[in-house]
């Protein structure tokens, strides 16, 4: 059984559960064929495995497609206002140590309306579990173009194409000085709850990049990293100790000029991966290795997962302290002060 | 201002006017120079305003003024008035900073309209305040600022204090910054650091003239430089020498007594809106059993509140500096949605970001208090300045309908209430509460008779535990039949989970629902919700009972009306006055009170929109008196209004 050293003041279930205990009777409303559908069965399938009261998990949303998702959960939930999700789950997971807190989001949600909480939340480290679902465009407002889109989209919004050039959300969330980094695929799901795993794992925030597939919108935005023909060439599967490997016959290396490249396996040897090395310096790198609009050189997987103090936890132990110094508040005293004089009848 | 229904005979006159008593002589501590003592005047109020640069201390010398007047026992009120930047230009008009102080042997209600004392520390802080005095008030100037530069940099052709357009005031010119570094001469301090020790020896200066103590004063600065020994014992020193200076020159001939105020029997402290909100909030915590969460941005004038409940960790208060409002009223609901006292604070614009979340927050129907410490506004307006034109704002400032419930402090004292009473509402109806102060409640300060802990009120609430539908389920939405307070089920409890969101929820399930029918059902109850909160009356005070205008304020206003209205009565008026703490709902009482008189006025500082809202829901031609100038009205300026308002009525019925 896996240990998960953030849930340690999480309360254990009473006994195993089941896919089913994580499903509510509320019909799913997603159009038929969305890539969300997927993720929600990986997630609900997962959840079983954390081992902790059902009660004690809440999932809370922004707003847009993917941000309906906790009410299919059958947990505590929230869905609340456009891009604020990372604020108020820090809120509640900054109050309540006791809780497994995920926030769910999407691409507009989360880097464009919520950019300034989204950053935030990863340079703070609360312990919260951020799943970003980006299909690259905007689904629940009908197709505009997402600050992940590729430059010159044609969308409704940009009939010339679109002008903006894109976030690399993981390039983002590493110079926000996030400790847990990681891409995965809506429809791999050994993999996106390999992902899960070691996000729920990691103490502190951990962002997960999901690529999710908007069939109406964007439909195979991702097929190039889904297809048997090219996926093998195209997705860099990163695994913590082992050589990144690039398809067949190429691997990624850092040259002289301390650039991190892909080249023949002939040439130079392969990088080693440290998803937990100290410096950021490496995973950026690879965080940049894909080409933004074919996609090609994709590393999934986590790349970056380091300790960090945790905001919730560094909080609640300033509480402590100030009570083992001061002593529990007294209302009376506080009330009194330093400074006071009696009037008598 | 110690109370709000106070009926004390007492009238805020103008400055100065009801000196009595005979001169005593005095034997003060430091009185040991031989010299014949020197006469002491009773009086029974007074009004001192400090004046200097921005640089010059005089908010810290207002505030030991007022920390040594609260000590002695007078009746008190404070009005701070500062630039928004923390460091104007040396020696510009808009870098004067002051603080005004009025305290008296008697139950007073406002800083007073007109100092009998000012300390001008430059000639910028001289003509700034010049205008405000009355004829005959007494001016301390620091001649040693008083160059040519510094008199050409403010638009002095010639030196005010020579050339005879001071005659109608008591000119005190004392080179405050040559007898300062005099008496530090041996400090080993440098001419600088040594010369910013003269705030103290015009505070020992005035501590002598009205015969305050001086120990609290000693104590204070060694414990602010506690660091930095050399310079509290210089500070120590400057205002001994001030106070000695007093003593011994002749300029000051006389020194005044103000005798202790005779307010109701307790304990007393000085406090000011922001630390009586601060400590409300303390004790709704402790009070609920609820553990406090502020999710705050820093803003004038409410960054106060943030810094002080930073300091009660041990009292399980979270504290948390968000990276905008938006976020701090995020935190602050998620941390409610966990069973928290969520609580955030701000001031007006910071209320304009917040808007959807509070709209989110009436769609949960989780407590939550707002904070708002109003300012001048629109935009950035005047951020250290009062306004109360936030009311509008906080009624409707959000999409759709959504009602807030609103609670406005009269006094600084009262914020402590006044947060009590908006937790009240918050947990037991499970929605977001407005609490409006402002600025002039926020940094004013009055004597506080210290509440028992165990008089407050019990804000103990009750989670959810056991579903509560018939099936067996959790219907989150199913509400008390007398509040129409939905439960409030926190993440932990087993069975109870549930999801919400701003969605429009069917009723009682709280699943998402289009439905026409049931979304006005929603919305209606909602309203109704806020609608039945149960407020206390409003009362009158109308002693004869024949008064045909009533005089109807909300907020800070209080004192400046009360003060008003006392003129009034004292001049052989009959007026009516009553003032609102709840706003949003009115009390049951309010429409008929108001049909009750034939005239209505409305002081406010805003355009009139309290008036509005009475017009709309009461159907009274209510009049307003407005004033948005930065500062609290003048009860000179009140009183005429309602001398006016009834001389109006007397002539109509004459004709």
């Amino acid at each position: 059984m896996t240990d998960f050293p953030a849930l340690r003041l999480v309360p254990k279930a009473d006994g195993p559960q089941s896919v089913k205990d994580f499903k509510t009777d509320q019909e799913v409303r997603w159009c038929p064929g969305c890539g969300d559908y997927a993720i929600l069965a990986a997630v609900q399938s997962f959840m079983p495995e954390l081992g902790i009261r059902r009660e004690n998990t809440v999932f809370v949303s922004g707003i847009g497609c993917s941000s309906r998702f906790p009410y299919y959960m059958n947990t505590y939930g929230m869905h609340s206002i456009h891009g604020r999700a990372p604020a108020i789950a820090t809120g509640l997971a900054a109050s309540r140590p006791d809780l497994s807190v995920w926030v769910v989001t999407g691409d507009g949600d989360a880097l464009s309306i919520g950019g300034n909480h989204l950053i935030h939340a990863l340079r703070r480290n609360v312990n919260l579990k951020i799943l970003l679902f980006n299909n690259r465009i905007y689904g629940l407002t009908k197709g505009q173009y997402s600050p992940t889109s590729e430059v010159g989209k044609i969308t409704k919004s940009t009939p010339m194409g679109s002008l903006d050039a894109p976030f690399n959300p993981l390039s983002l969330a590493i110079g926000a000085e996030a400790t847990f980094v990681a891409r995965t695929i809506d429809s791999d799901r050994q993999h996106l709850q390999s992902v899960l795993r070691a996000a729920a794992q990691h103490e502190g925030t951990a962002l997960v990049e999901i690529y999710q597939n908007c069939n109406i919108f964007n439909d195979g935005a991702f097929e190039v990293l889904k297809e048997p023909g090219t996926r093998d060439e195209a997705l860099i599967r990163l695994e913590h100790g082992q050589p990144i490997l690039a398809g067949a016959d190429r691997h990624v290396v850092r040259g002289a000029d301390g650039e991190v490249r892909i080249v023949p396996r002939s040439e130079g040897t392969a990088l080693v991966h440290d998803a937990h090395a100290s410096s950021p310096t490496a995973a950026f790198a690879l965080t940049r290795l894909a080409d933004a609009d074919l996609l090609h050189h994709t590393p999934i997987g986590v790349l970056r997962d380091v300790r960090r103090e945790v905001y919730d936890v560094q909080m609640a132990d300033q509480l402590a302290l100030a009570e083992e110094q001061k002593g529990r508040g007294e209302l009376a005293g506080l009330l009194a002060g330093s400074s006071t004089w009696t009037v008598t009848d | 201002m110690t109370s709000q229904v106070d009926q004390s005979e007492a009238v805020d006159g103008p400055g100065g006017e009801r000196r009595t008593g005979p001169a005593s002589p005095r034997s003060g501590p430091q009185d040991g120079s031989g010299r014949a003592p020197k006469p002491i005047r009773r009086l029974d109020r007074v009004i001192i305003r400090f004046a200097g640069d921005s640089g010059d201390g005089m908010q810290l010398t207002g505030d030991r003024f007022t920390s040594e007047t609260a000590a002695f026992g007078n009746d008190l009120s404070t009005l701070p008035n500062f630039p928004a930047e923390i460091r104007a230009p040396a020696g510009t008009l808009p870098g004067v900073s002051s603080f005004q102080l009025h305290f008296a042997d008697h139950d007073i209600l406002t800083p007073g309209d007109a100092p009998d004392v000012l300390v001008a520390m430059n000639p910028a802080a001289l003509k700034a305040n010049l205008a405000d005095l009355p004829a005959g008030a007494e001016i301390i100037v620091n001649t040693d600022e008083f160059t040519k530069r510094a008199l050409a940099k403010v638009g002095y052709d010639k030196d005010p204090l020579g050339d005879g357009s001071l005659e109608a005031f008591r000119l005190h010119p004392v080179p405050l910054t040559t007898l300062t570094l005099e008496a530090l001469k041996d400090s080993g301090l440098a001419r600088k650091d040594a010369e910013r020790a003269k705030n103290m020896f015009a505070l020992g200066l005035l501590s002598w003239m009205y015969h305050r103590p001086t120990h609290g004063t000693e104590l204070f600065l060694r414990q602010k430089f506690a660091k930095k020994p050399q310079i509290a014992e210089a500070n120590v020193a400057a205002f001994r020498a001030g106070w000695n200076f007093g003593e011994t020159t002749e300029d000051f001939a006389v020194s005044y007594e103000v005798p202790p105020a005779k307010l109701p029997a307790g304990t007393y402290r000085n406090i000011s809106g922001n630390l009586a909100l601060s400590y409300g909030l303390v004790a709704a915590g402790e009070r609920s059993g609820l553990p406090v969460f502020l999710g705050s941005y820093p803003i004038t004038p409410a960054s106060d509140i943030l810094h002080e409940l930073s300091k009660h960790k041990n009292f399980g208060v979270r504290t948390f500096q968000a990276e905008d409002e938006i976020a701090g009223i995020g935190a602050a609901l998620g941390a409610a949605f966990g069973g928290a006292l969520g609580v955030t604070t701000t001031s007006g614009p910071g209320v304009a970001l917040k808007s959807e979340t509070i709209g989110l927050a009436v769609s949960l129907e989780l407590p939550l208090l707002v904070v708002d410490i109003q300012r001048g506004g629109p935009s950035t307006g005047l951020p250290t300045k009062t306004e109360q034109a936030d009311l509008l704002q906080a009624m409707f400032g959000r999409n759709g309908e959504a009602p807030v419930p609103i609670v406005a402090p009269a006094t600084p004292a009262e914020c402590f209430d006044a947060a009590l009473d908006a937790a009240r509402i918050a947990l037991t109806y499970r929605t977001p509460v407005f609490l409006l102060s402002d600025g002039y409640l926020a940094n004013g300060s009055e004597p506080w008779k210290i509440p028992a802990v165990d008089e407050l009120p019990d804000l103990r609430v009750e989670f959810a535990t056991e579903p509560n539908g018939a099936d067996g389920t959790f219907r989150p939405y199913q509400r008390d039949p007398h509040t129409l307070a939905r439960p409030w089920a926190v993440p932990g409890t087993p069975g109870l989970e549930h999801r919400i969101g701003g969605i429009e929820k069917q009723d009682g399930t709280g699943n998402i629902s289009y439905d026409p029918a049931n979304h006005d059902f929603m919305v209606r109850t909602r309203q109704a919700k806020i609608d039945g909160i149960e407020v206390p009356d409003v009362e009158v005070d109308d002693p004869s009972g024949e008064a045909r205008v009533l005089v109807l304020g909300w907020g800070s206003t209080y004192g400046p009306i009360t003060a008003a209205v006392r003129r009034v009565r004292a001049d052989g008026g009959q007026v009516a006055q009553a003032h609102l703490r709840h706003l949003n709902p009115f009390p049951a009482n309010l429409g008929p009170v108001l049909r009750r008189y034939e005239r209505v006025i409305v002081p406010e500082m805003n355009l009139g929109q309290l008036a509005l809202l009475l017009r709309a829901k009461y159907l009274v031609d209510a009049q307003s008196y407005n004033q948005v100038r930065g500062l609290p009205f003048k009860a000179a300026q009140l009183a005429d209004v309602l001398h006016a308002a009834i001389g109006t009525l007397d002539a109509e019925a004459t004709r």
